[in-house]
């Protein structure tokens, strides 16, 4: 075998060059992607193809983005949509967990809030979006708890399954080490189930959003979801379309800290479970 | 640790109805013993071991160690389960001394045993490692060594080698069964492997299918002091396994 200056072979050295060349070919293919939709967006404006009224076009979104960023609106609204959506999968996920963590603890319990818990799941949570104004008044307390109401079940129901998918041999390993409940619970369960708990808080970030949103559009002052049922009732739909590509971004974001996060907590438990 | 089970039934109660595992079960087992259980499949071998672990209660009859009756899980029977369990989430280390953190036990000294015995058993070098960094003899071993780090007297193995392939179960039962005697415990190994029971025990337990009860009992005072891969080559290994084959062939 023929051997280059850095001992590898032709046959490693084809690999790792088309390996790269795929790579570059996959980051460029989605550039041009990006660059042609706005592109072909702001011609078709441009040449009126489309009538930039009522579709918008990026050159006007970079425009009422720039408006929207000296009158001093912009990180209000986004720090307001974050901050209800923060809230929500953080409490979200907790609470859920924690009440996972009582109908473990007591299979009776979890039998009797059994067909409860199925029917608060099977409800569409915005349906009670009206009831939380009445109750908690037109704020962020009644945005926070309609993001609640659309993850707090789903998150008790899939962590729950998790916990009693936990596999009966290593609990058995646990009682005969003396282990009672709490040390089964925080040795084993808890760990055991860490991709579970992750998975909720991933599927929590996306939940939030909607609600928060939601509830920005039934009741708001201020936020991502105020603006665009504010623009769409003035007819500003530049104001709509920029901050739906604003909330894409924030969202994207936001995600992405939710991976770094998974990424340290796996490291901090020394192996992905 | 002398064992004795004193008449133990038990019966399983379902909606169904009830289903009746063991039958009037009593054995006496002396200190350093080494006892195995078979049966054919599905016969209340794990229930035996269970009830003697006291992680299941007996419908009647009674388990004693030591002079005392046995209520509940103590933490002083050592248990290993069919697969090794070991936690992917922990290091070797903190796997094997596992039982002495539940315990709150993890005093310098009994630490330091931990270590001398992942030394002693080829592991010393892996006690950074993850499970599964690990081979599965080598896994296997790591099991017995969570299990003796509490010191228990007793052993209870629940078919530990049934996950492993044939070539790893002839050179770890070899371990294993070395380690057991050096550390002078009391052993009950449950299984179905007709060659194991007799290569490794001093004496094989033979149920009848379900509701279990004591079918025969071989003693093997010939093997003694033989590891288990001399006790496979030994003339005598064929007539005993055959002994056995034919009284679990019939209770089919």
């Amino acid at each position: 075998m023929k051997a280059n200056k850095a001992g590898l072979s032709e046959e490693r050295l084809g690999y790792l060059r088309s390996r790269t060349r795929k790579k570059r070919l996959v980051i460029l293919a989605r550039a041009v992607i990006l660059v042609g939709f706005f592109g072909i967006w702001e011609l078709a404006a441009q040449l009126k193809w489309i009538d930039s009224f009522i579709m918008s076009c990026p050159s006007r979104m970079i425009e009422t983005l720039k408006n929207l960023y000296s009158s001093g609106d912009l990180f209000t609204h986004i720090g307001v949509s974050c901050l209800e959506t923060v809230i929500g999968f953080t409490v979200g996920t907790v609470a859920g967990s924690l009440i996972a963590v009582a109908l473990w603890l007591s299979p009776t319990l979890s039998r009797i809030l059994d067909p409860y818990l199925v029917v608060l799941n099977s409800l569409p949570k915005t349906a009670l979006g009206p009831i939380f104004i009445v109750w908690m008044g037109a704020g962020s307390g009644a945005i926070i708890a309609m993001t609640l109401a659309i993850s707090l079940i789903v998150t008790v129901l899939d962590v729950h399954n998790g916990f009693n998918a936990t596999d009966p041999e290593k609990v058995k390993l646990m009682r005969t080490l003396g282990a009672g409940k709490r040390q089964i619970l925080f040795k084993l369960v808890l760990p055991a189930n860490l991709t579970t708990l992750v998975n909720a808080l991933k599927v929590n970030v996306g939940l939030s959003w909607v609600g928060a949103i939601m509830g920005e559009f039934l009741v708001s002052k201020a936020g991502l979801g105020y603006l665009i049922v504010y623009g769409s009732q003035v007819f500003k739909m530049d104001l709509v379309m920029t901050t739906v590509i604003i909330l894409a971004v924030a969202a994207a974001v936001m995600y992405q800290g939710v991976l770094l996060l998974e990424k340290g907590l796996k490291k901090y438990m020394g192996v992905s479970a | 640790m002398s064992v004795s089970v004193e008449g133990v039934k038990k019966t399983y109660q379902s909606p169904e109805g009830e289903i009746s595992a063991v039958e009037d079960i009593s054995l006496e087992i002396r200190d350093g013993e080494f006892i195995s259980v078979v049966g054919p499949s599905g016969c209340g071998k794990s229930t035996l071991l269970s009830i003697i672990a006291g992680l299941d209660k007996p419908s009647a009859g009674r388990v004693v160690i030591n002079g005392e009756e046995i209520h509940g899980p103590n933490g002083e029977v050592g248990f290993m389960p069919q697969k090794d369990q070991l936690f992917p989430w922990r290091t070797i280390w903190a796997n094997v001394t596992l039982g002495l953190e539940i315990q709150g036990k993890k005093t310098k000294e009994r630490l330091e045993h931990v270590r001398e015995l992942l030394r002693r058993y080829g592991l010393g070098e892996f006690m950074k490692k993850t499970p599964g960094q690990l081979s599965g003899g080598m896994r296997q071993r790591c099991a017995l060594i969570r299990t003796l780090a509490t010191d228990p007297e007793l052993l209870l193995l629940d078919e530990p080698f049934s996950a492993l392939d044939y070539q790893t179960r002839l050179s770890v039962s070899d371990d294993i069964y070395t380690i057991i005697k050096q550390e002078k415990k009391t052993a009950i190994l449950v299984t179905h492997d007709i060659s194991e029971s007799i290569s490794m025990s001093d004496r094989v337990v033979v149920l009848t299918g379900r509701p279990s009860r004591i079918r025969s009992i071989h003693s093997l005072d010939l093997f003694s002091g033989l590891t288990p891969i001399e006790r496979r080559n030994h003339p005598e290994f064929r007539s005993y396994f055959n002994a056995i084959w034919g009284e679990l062939d019939e209770s089919k």
